[in-house]
């Protein structure tokens, strides 16, 4: 329960230093933390004490699948690993293009449209 | 043989070609785009009123492999998204010719079409997040790509909203696994079933719902979770507000709160779980219907105005699925849901359509005059007749003046909230429904008719290639008004198996698990 309990904290962090931060760089830091800190809970879920690769071999007996770790969250996670580098990538660079817009990261100097 | 995988494969391929062999032959994109839009559009009309397929990727049976779902509600998706694709495309033919790296845009164009093809299709929660997140990079990337100050902070901003949305997403998809064991949604809605109907809930699964109603309504740009559309939209080149209007934020955001909360999760009449749900999708819709139609009164750039109204008019939408989800909840007659959803589907495929003309019209009228501050525009009925037509046309549709086709959706919508019993609710809907058509009065006095406008006094009629889409776009709206109509039956044939996938989602389980 309590590594869901940081999981979560994590989460929350990510997300704080989303919101507070007026540097870009730091807000785009705020979500890889965020995206991390949901890979972290997908890899808790498929955890098990003591558990072994689910790799099934000659002479393994019917206990042996009892330790298996679940393989699916971590198949997961390398997916979402790989698009949250696609999207830090496009970030980053949006990050460059503004930089060389504004001359600045603050965020509170680069907002020219209203939401 | 069974085609429903090349949704996905032809626009994820010309994806991939374009920009490859863009480095050598320069209109690489705007012939395969063409080509695979046009093949695309072709297979999707025919696949209205076809039995529902069910794929099994590679042949493994549904619940440990991966399914294609091809059923009513992504048939009627699958329509809006390839046909207005083609004739975005059509548009950018000419529009985009002032902009440089048209491989990239088209590249990107066809990634954003695979990846809603893929929400559309996908039968699995997580490649439900997967193609979400294609098709969201892709639009991120088209927003911003005009690389000027303006285009690269609504980018930005859309980006990071957008991340959110996928992080709650993802956290919402792992936590259904974790309490269901399985990702296939036919099978996670069978045990959720057993699991939600029971007045005792699983917290967890509250948990999962209010992160997904969270990220697909940031998708959907509802109210309170709006911020980055009336940024966003305007900043694109308008074939992609066109897109993004017109059906990015209802693949994304509206087909998958249906997907996810109607036969996923489901509306049981015995759990509480459902009735919240309900209720917070109509009170996000009330608030979207007052904020985006109140804050579009204001506006004087057009593409805004046009961002803030879809903000409003994606609120009729789920206001219509809302209330018929809170009918099915509370256990009341399923014709009145039925009646509700019907609505709320028919202003979905409306607003697909007219949106989207406004947001192509308001691109033909920045080409040809320059600008698109409402203030320096006027007597465009002169200059630009049938841009000035089609526009006009959208406009009334939109707004709800009887004969269009957006009168009968409002209409069949305000029936069922005040056949369901929301007087309020009722009387807010048609009370902003008078102020969409305030707003489009503006427009139109503003932009169409009265005194010649500075800007306007140069500008001709654009060319065929601009104004061709325009004209289909509007034959689609005036067309759906009349048929409302005359022809119930084809309304019916359209839009019904959409209503029943939503209604009995048993059905959907039994499809999909045989």
């Amino acid at each position: 329960m309590t590594v869901y309990f940081l999981c979560v904290v994590l989460l929350t962090m990510g997300l704080y230093c989303l919101v507070a931060k007026k540097n870009i760089v730091k807000k785009v830091i705020g979500i890889v933390i965020m995206e991390y800190a949901v890979n972290l809970y997908l890899i808790i879920v498929g955890y098990k004490t003591g558990g072994v690769a689910p790799i099934v071999e000659p002479g393994m007996g019917e206990t042996a699948l009892e330790r298996f770790v679940d393989p699916l969250p971590q198949a997961l996670v390398l997916t979402s690993i790989v698009i949250g580098l696609g999207v830090l990538a496009l970030m980053v660079s949006m990050c460059i293009r503004l930089y060389e817009k504004h001359g600045t990261f603050d965020m509170s100097h680069i907002s020219k449209l209203r939401g | 043989m069974n085609l429903v995988p090349l949704f996905v494969a032809i626009p994820l391929g010309a994806a991939f070609l374009i920009p490859m062999i863009g480095f050598w032959w320069k209109k690489s994109g705007e012939v395969l785009s063409t080509l695979s839009m046009v093949a695309l559009s072709v297979m999707a009309l025919a696949s209205i009123g076809a039995p529902a397929v069910v794929h099994h990727m590679g042949g493994w049976a549904a619940p440990k492999g991966i399914a294609i779902v091809a059923d009513g509600l992504s048939v009627l998706l699958l329509v809006a998204v390839n046909v207005i694709g083609l004739l975005c495309i059509i548009f950018s033919l000419k529009y985009m010719r002032e902009y440089t790296g048209l491989p990239k845009y088209y590249g990107l164009f066809m990634l954003m079409v695979a990846g809603m093809n893929g929400v559309v299709l996908s039968g699995d929660l997580f490649n439900l997040f997967v193609f979400l997140e294609i098709a969201s990079v892709a639009s991120y990337a088209l927003v911003a790509f005009g690389v000027e100050a303006d285009e690269l902070e609504a980018g930005f901003k859309y980006l990071i909203l957008g991340s959110v949305a996928s992080v709650m997403i993802l956290f919402a998809v792992g936590t259904v696994y974790a309490v269901t064991g399985s990702l296939n949604m036919a099978d996670v809605s069978r045990t959720i079933a057993a699991e939600w109907a029971g007045t005792e809930m699983n917290p967890a699964l509250l948990l999962a719902a209010a992160l997904f109603l969270m990220g697909f309504s940031l998708k959907a740009a509802l109210v309170p979770f709006h911020a980055w559309l009336p940024d966003a939209h305007p900043s694109a080149p308008a074939p992609i507000s066109a897109m993004l209007s017109g059906v990015v934020i209802k693949s994304l955001g509206v087909y998958a709160i249906c997907r996810v909360f109607f036969n996923v999760f489901g509306f049981a009449a015995t759990s509480p779980g459902s009735v919240i749900i309900a209720n917070s999708m109509i009170g996000f819709s009330v608030l979207s219907i007052v904020v985006g139609g109140l804050a579009a009164v204001g506006q004087w750039d057009l593409k805004r105005l046009l961002a803030y109204s879809s903000i409003g008019q994606i609120g009729y939408v789920t206001l219509g699925l809302g209330v018929g989800a809170r009918v099915l909840a509370t256990g009341e007659s399923t014709t009145l849901a039925a009646l509700a959803i019907f609505g709320g589907l028919f202003h979905l495929v409306n607003h697909a359509a007219f949106k989207s003309l406004l947001f192509l019209s308001s691109g033909a009228i920045q080409s040809a005059t320059g600008t698109r501050d409402m203030k320096l525009l006027g007597g465009l009925k002169e200059r630009m007749p049938i841009t000035a037509t089609t526009t006009n046309l959208a406009a009334l549709s939109i707004a709800g003046v009887p004969p269009f086709s957006g009168f009968w959706s409002k209409l069949i919508i305000i029936v069922a909230v005040v056949r369901a019993g929301h007087f309020g609710i009722g009387a807010v809907a048609i009370a902003m429904a008078f102020v969409t058509l305030v707003y489009y009065v503006k427009v139109q006095k503003s932009v169409l008719f009265g005194d010649v406008g500075r800007s306007v006094e140069q500008a001709r009629e654009v060319s065929p290639a601009m104004y061709v889409p325009l004209v289909l776009l509007a034959v689609v709206c005036v067309g759906f008004g009349i048929l409302a109509v005359t022809q119930p039956a084809i309304g019916e044939r359209m839009l019904g198996p959409a209503r029943d996938v939503l209604l009995n989602s048993a059905e959907y389980v039994k499809l999909v698990l045989g």
